[in-house]
């Protein structure tokens, strides 16, 4: 025990490290342990099979197109609010404040019925894109809108404290030395939250792509066309089809994995540029 | 939402800022508009719609369509599963920051990453891998059939299911939390006579209530939501196996709109409640000087 750990006076190590790790092994390490049991059944042939099957393909490609999409409509727009809320004031700024956390509170079912009503072709904002010919619900442009409200408060929440950090002597520094306003925000404030944008963008991106509850309502589930990966995970165990369902979510996890990791690379080499 | 900071400077600064460094007045109205408009198109109208697509046929029917008894038994369902998982996450969290924060040992930042990693499963792989292990083709199927016992489809599944998704929900909230306030007060209450459990009761819980409190009422938020995870263990039995986010989608997909809106509105509120409540235990933990830490 003595090498493992550090001698400490407070009791309950034993005791809160060994439930810790059961209830762990137990609801999670076990239970996701079962997802690559189940794919290696299917052997690489089988497993490569599947991954490469076009209708896989075709909502792979769905899915991680609308949730770049979706993650970069709320990369730009969470920064306007970010700033909006960090530097200005405004009636009802603490609520507008508290509303941004709405996606993390509404169930995913609630905001899926109520964006396909609100942009059904008949719907009160469906109807100004009917009249241009634009279809929004029941088609992939749906699902980027059901993915740009699930994935809307990361940006905001990991930009704000950063933007608030900002230190105001440095701006007036470069005020002083005749940087106009948008040079400064250019050259000094962009800088300095572009880490934390970058984590936002991540965050929003990671949950767009797991996302099922809010997407499906709007999405019209087009095979090819507008059919998410995880609703083809559905399709395939409503078919008996496991080793199939099992494939694809490993296959899911998998480019998350490499996606988040090529971004905290990515993170962390702007982060050495900046120190230097 | 600002993290806490020195409250006197801080305002200081801001007013110097005001002078020298400033946008336009129109640069400024632009982006104030801008952010409401993002803000109002995304969040404020599809919350108004959720309450006038309910009440769109009038109080008479809100009524009647909350007073099925499918609807009842689907807020009872969900009302039970949420009332088992979260204090056994609640439970978990407070195990685990405890180990976590207070005592030194080896791969302690692997655990912290392993904890977190519910969230980066897409909920209905989350369903998934229950089925796979409970599931009549799965591997304890064959097992619990012979003995009679059903997880999957039924409502041990749905828990589970449940506790996965929220998992990480308090854990991630007190670990730092507990990490920041250090060991030292606790140290001194052992050394001057206090047992463990006096410790964690007068000690450690005042000084962490508000962040378990913020825990607890993210947690809460998501186990009445779940829709994916809970969607594919449940088998959709009516009066049975549907919580109310299921109970929603089955009513709206049976174009029964004004019903599924209804028990929708529910959960809208679920949801204004839970951000209220919110507002209020980070208004309160500024007060009391206790950071929390919002992990989106």
């Amino acid at each position: 025990m003595s090498r493992f750990k550090a001698h400490s006076v407070l009791p309950g190590f034993n005791l809160a490290l060994g439930f810790t790790l059961t209830y762990l092994s137990l609801i999670v390490l076990i239970p996701l342990s079962a997802l690559f049991f189940k794919t290696a059944t299917l052997g690489w042939g089988g497993f490569w099979e599947v991954a490469t099957g076009e209708r896989v393909l075709a909502s792979l490609r769905v899915t991680f197109v609308t949730s770049f999409v979706a993650a970069v409509a709320n990369a730009f727009f969470g920064l306007v609010v970010a700033w909006v809320l960090v530097r200005y004031t405004f009636p009802g700024k603490r609520i507008v404040d508290a509303l941004v956390d709405l996606p993390f509170a509404l169930p995913t079912a609630v905001a899926g019925i109520v964006l396909a009503t609100l942009y059904a072709p008949n719907g009160w904002l469906g109807q100004y894109f009917a009249a241009h010919d634009i279809k929004v619900a029941y088609t992939p442009l749906g699902i980027v809108v059901a993915l740009t409200f699930i994935g809307l408060p990361f940006v905001v929440r990991t930009v704000q404290p950063v933007l608030a950090d900002v230190e105001a002597e440095v701006e007036e520094a470069a005020a002083s030395l005749g940087a106009g306003r948008w040079d400064v925000f250019r050259r000094v404030i962009f800088p300095a939250v572009y880490p934390a944008l970058l984590t936002g963008f991540a965050l929003a991106f990671a949950r767009a792509i797991g996302e099922y509850g809010s997407v499906i309502f709007i999405a019209g589930n087009m095979p090819y066309i507008s059919e998410i990966a995880p609703l083809l995970i559905v399709a395939k165990l409503e078919q008996y089809d496991y080793a199939g369902a099992t494939a694809i979510a490993v296959l899911m996890l998998l480019i998350s994995f490499a996606l988040l990791l090529g971004i905290n690379g990515l993170q962390w080499w702007s982060s050495r540029r900046g120190v230097r | 939402m600002v993290e806490f900071k020195k409250g006197g400077t801080l305002m200081a600064t801001q007013t110097q800022r005001r002078i020298s460094t400033h946008e336009s007045k129109s640069v400024t109205l632009l982006l104030i508009g801008v952010a409401l408009g993002y803000l109002m198109l995304f969040l404020g109208l599809p919350l108004v719609a959720v309450f006038v697509e309910a009440f769109k046929k009038g109080w008479g029917l809100y009524w009647a369509a909350l007073q099925e008894p499918d609807a009842w038994s689907a807020i009872e369902l969900t009302l039970i599963v949420t009332a088992i998982a979260v204090p056994a996450n609640l439970v978990f969290g407070v195990a685990a920051a405890w180990a976590i924060a207070k005592f030194e040992f080896k791969g302690k930042s692997l655990l912290i990453t392993l904890i977190d990693l519910p969230f980066a499963v897409s909920p209905v792989v989350s369903g998934l891998i229950y089925v796979l292990l409970f599931g009549a083709q799965g591997w304890f199927g064959p097992w619990l059939q012979a003995h009679d016992i059903k997880l999957i489809f039924a409502v041990p599944g749905i828990v589970l299911a449940t506790i996965f998704v929220t998992f990480p929900f308090i854990a991630r909230e007190l670990i730092p939390l507990m990490q920041a306030q250090g060991k030292e007060e606790e140290e001194a209450a052992v050394s001057l006579g206090a047992s463990g459990w006096q410790t964690f009761w007068r000690v450690t819980l005042p000084n962490i209530k508000w962040g378990l409190l913020y825990g607890v009422i993210l947690c809460n938020a998501r186990a009445m939501g779940e829709f994916g995870a809970v969607s594919v263990v449940s088998g959709h039995i009516r009066g049975m196996t549907n919580t109310m986010p299921l109970h929603v989608e089955i009513l709206y997909n049976e174009y029964n709109f004004v019903a599924a809106f209804a028990v929708a509105s529910l959960l809208a509120l679920l949801a204004l409640a839970t951000l209220l409540v919110k507002s209020l235990v980070e208004w309160q933990a500024k007060r009391s000087g206790e950071p929390l830490h919002h992990g989106a």
